[in-house]
């Protein structure tokens, strides 16, 4: 049961915003604030005095294709509202909020901002973002392991994002998963960082090939780690050869003005 | 654990079908993930039985081929098989890959059980 409204939804994503723990709001797919349970159906009971035949029917549906349908939906609207977002993707503790903490007073200067937060529980790493003085929404999946179209949906209708602005989408800590969900982002960035396994493209090769971008963090601490950066850079272009490559620390500030830069590039090109 | 969603998903896609053609039940569900697809068979066919509780589908049986994955060559062209993303073409040693098949992840069909003449 859901112990914020005594619904009973007992999973499901939740939105929330940091600093005001009587808002949240269950996403569904009737529109938002409602409850939606689905699974109650009527359960028709067989009959088993009759003959029954069985007969196959084609249906040639791409399983994801509702989520892919939705996604499109979203980038539409970004699209006609000249908004440029960004999915953000790494394994849990890559440093994601870190950067966005970083880049986010530099870019605003030119460029409004708004963020998504997704973590499974807490409004930990949208209250880090607030803090920046941006609009930031948290969605909290429960026991949902990525985000999906229909939850970036529902958070942006209780964003306020302005015309020509930048979207951060914070997915979930997961190098797995969240590859095969597309939320209507222009563009995927990959964050590994050197306290990882330089192997990492190899080992988790889907998520490095969906992305666009990948982004080298904590390259401070080379010094006192075995990570062999030119073997990782080799080891993502093996996956995925259209890959751009940032080496960054989003701690010392070191090479995140050429990712900056990258960013607005980006931003003048829509 | 993706598949748990993508199971519900699955679920829902196909009793919508089933109802609509009036199905009382559905025994089968034949799917086609691709080796490259990202999707573990064996975990997706644990979660459908939970996913299916209640449902048409609960008895449902499920019967996915696994087409392998194919690669084109960005230099020379050849066409090649591959299991992973990072292949190498087995004529020039070119890195520039496109798959080109073994990512599909589609319901190609279901079987259902209806009432003799309804």
């Amino acid at each position: 049961m859901c112990d914020t409204c005594g619904c009973s939804a007992d999973s499901g994503a939740v939105l929330r915003k940091p600093g005001n723990s009587d808002y949240h709001v269950h996403v569904s797919e009737s529109g938002h604030g409602d409850h939606h349970h689905e699974g109650h159906h009527d359960h028709e009971h067989r009959d088993h005095h009759h003959e029954k035949k069985s007969r196959t029917i084609a249906i040639e549906l791409d399983v994801l294709q509702k989520n892919n349908l939705l996604a499109e939906r979203n980038r539409g609207y970004f699209e006609a509202r000249n908004i440029f977002v960004l999915n953000f993707l790494s394994s849990p503790g890559s440093g994601k909020t870190s950067l966005l903490e970083k880049i986010i007073p530099l870019l605003q200067q030119h460029t409004a901002v708004a963020v998504i937060e997704g973590d499974q529980q807490t409004t930990n790493d949208a209250e880090r973002i607030q803090a920046l003085g941006v609009p930031v929404i948290q969605i909290n999946t429960g026991s949902g392991c990525h985000l999906d179209a229909l939850m970036i949906n529902s958070a942006v209708k209780e964003l306020e994002l302005q015309d020509n602005s930048l979207l951060c989408i914070e997915n979930v800590g997961n190098l797995v998963c969240p590859a095969l969900f597309d939320l209507g982002e222009a563009l995927k960035v990959v964050i590994i960082s050197v306290t990882e396994g330089d192997d990492k493209p190899l080992k988790y090769p889907t998520m490095f090939h969906e992305a666009d971008l990948c982004i080298l963090n904590k390259i401070d601490l080379l010094p006192y780690v075995a990570f062999d950066v030119r073997k990782c850079r080799e080891n993502a272009m093996r996956v995925n050869h259209h890959l751009e490559w940032f080496e960054l620390s989003a701690k010392t500030g070191e090479g995140v003005g050429a990712w900056q830069e990258w960013i607005e590039n980006k931003l003048k090109l829509r | 654990m993706h598949e748990m969603s993508i199971a519900l998903s699955i679920v829902e896609a196909v009793e919508a079908k089933a109802r609509e053609e009036g199905a009382e039940r559905i025994s089968g569900i034949d799917l086609v993930i691709g080796k490259l697809a990202g999707i573990e068979p064996e975990s997706l066919k644990f979660c459908f039985s939970a996913a299916a509780k209640g449902t048409l589908s609960e008895e449902a049986l499920l019967a996915i081929q696994e087409p392998e994955g194919v690669g084109a060559c960005g230099e020379c062209g050849k066409l090649f098989p591959v299991s992973f993303y990072y292949a190498e073409c087995p004529d020039c040693r070119s890195l520039r890959i496109t798959i080109v098949s073994g990512e599909e992840f589609v319901i190609q069909s279901i079987t259902i059980e209806e009432q003799e003449g309804e």
